[in-house]
């Protein structure tokens, strides 16, 4: 992979970050949120938006949709215009454009509006990769959800593709 | 009406689901997922960083696939693990096709599962967001 003439995207850095688990943000879940989330994509059960439906159905309230694990806490001293990039140490060479590459969530336990979860994320993998676009640094990062109860709610597998 | 345990067999397809993202939807998914990055709804910014267009974020998709299955189970099911990978751009104002097959069908640990195989088709059949997921049911 780092054979040739140009040098490896990856350094000695990032790979000794592989593994170490980032501080742990906070993310609510609230009945704003997740009907916000599901008119976004177009949700049509009434279970997303009126809480005498969830819990008809069974929820405790009005349910996350797929897709949705909570909303960071905004901190204004956080506040950039780009995109993610990750966070962690830089490659060698700056890479200013990224692409989503995919997403995997595995569900433990129902998540419900007045959830409060706690995420910590680690990269899993960086991978780099000659393509169409150009260098590719593959970044694969894991983050555990626990709700307020300590129980593991959710696991999300995220992949970035950064060029 | 979502689907029962009894109806499901290998090989059938779930009802498919259709979307077409105006850029106010493509908005609305920014602020409702928190992910404000540009090329989603800022021509100029796209084209600067070398896409043709805007593009549909993968994120939303992925939640597209998400309710195809959700109304495909009903809320007696529920996801147990579902992913899927951001192989193709979807551009704004086009039909983008939300597809499913049952993969496998199988009890364990006593919970009624089914894997499926899931996707979104662009107007050329391209299949642009492949994934898989495990569902359970009641």
């Amino acid at each position: 992979m780092s054979d040739g003439d140009s040098e490896s995207l990856i350094t000695d850095e990032m790979r000794a970050h592989v593994g170490q688990e980032g501080s742990p943000t906070t993310y609510e879940v609230d009945k704003t949120s997740v009907r916000m989330f599901a008119r976004a994509v177009g949700q049509t059960d009434p279970v997303f938006y009126d809480e005498e439906a969830a819990q008809a159905a069974g929820y405790r309230s009005l349910p996350a949709p797929p897709g949705y694990l909570g909303t960071p806490i905004f901190d204004p001293t956080q506040a950039r215009g780009g995109p993610p990039t990750g966070g962690g140490p830089q490659p060698t060479r700056p890479l200013n454009r990224i692409l989503n590459g995919g997403t995997e969530i595995e569900h433990l336990d129902d998540i419900c509006a007045g959830d409060v979860l706690t995420a910590r994320s680690h990269v899993a993998n960086y991978e780099e990769r000659k393509g169409s676009i150009g260098d590719m640094l593959i970044v694969t990062s894991k983050t555990n959800y626990t709700n307020q109860n300590d129980t593991l709610v959710a696991v999300m597998t995220g992949t970035l593709i950064r060029y | 009406m979502s689907v029962t345990w009894e109806e499901v067999s290998e090989g059938m397809e779930l009802p498919e689901l259709k979307k077409n993202c105006s850029t106010q939807q493509l908005v609305l998914w920014a602020a409702g997922s928190g992910d404000f990055y540009q090329i989603h709804y800022d021509l100029e910014f796209a084209k600067s960083t070398g896409l043709d267009g805007l593009i549909v974020h993968g994120a939303l998709k992925h939640a597209f696939l998400g309710q195809l299955l959700h109304d495909w189970i009903g809320n007696e099911g529920r996801i147990k693990r579902f992913g899927c990978s951001y192989r193709g751009m979807d551009v704004p104002n086009q039909d983008i096709m939300c597809r499913g097959k049952v993969v496998k069908k199988y009890e364990e640990n006593g919970e009624r599962l089914v894997d499926v195989q899931v996707w979104t088709e662009n107007p050329e059949g391209k299949q642009t967001t492949p994934g898989t997921a495990t569902v359970r049911l009641a």
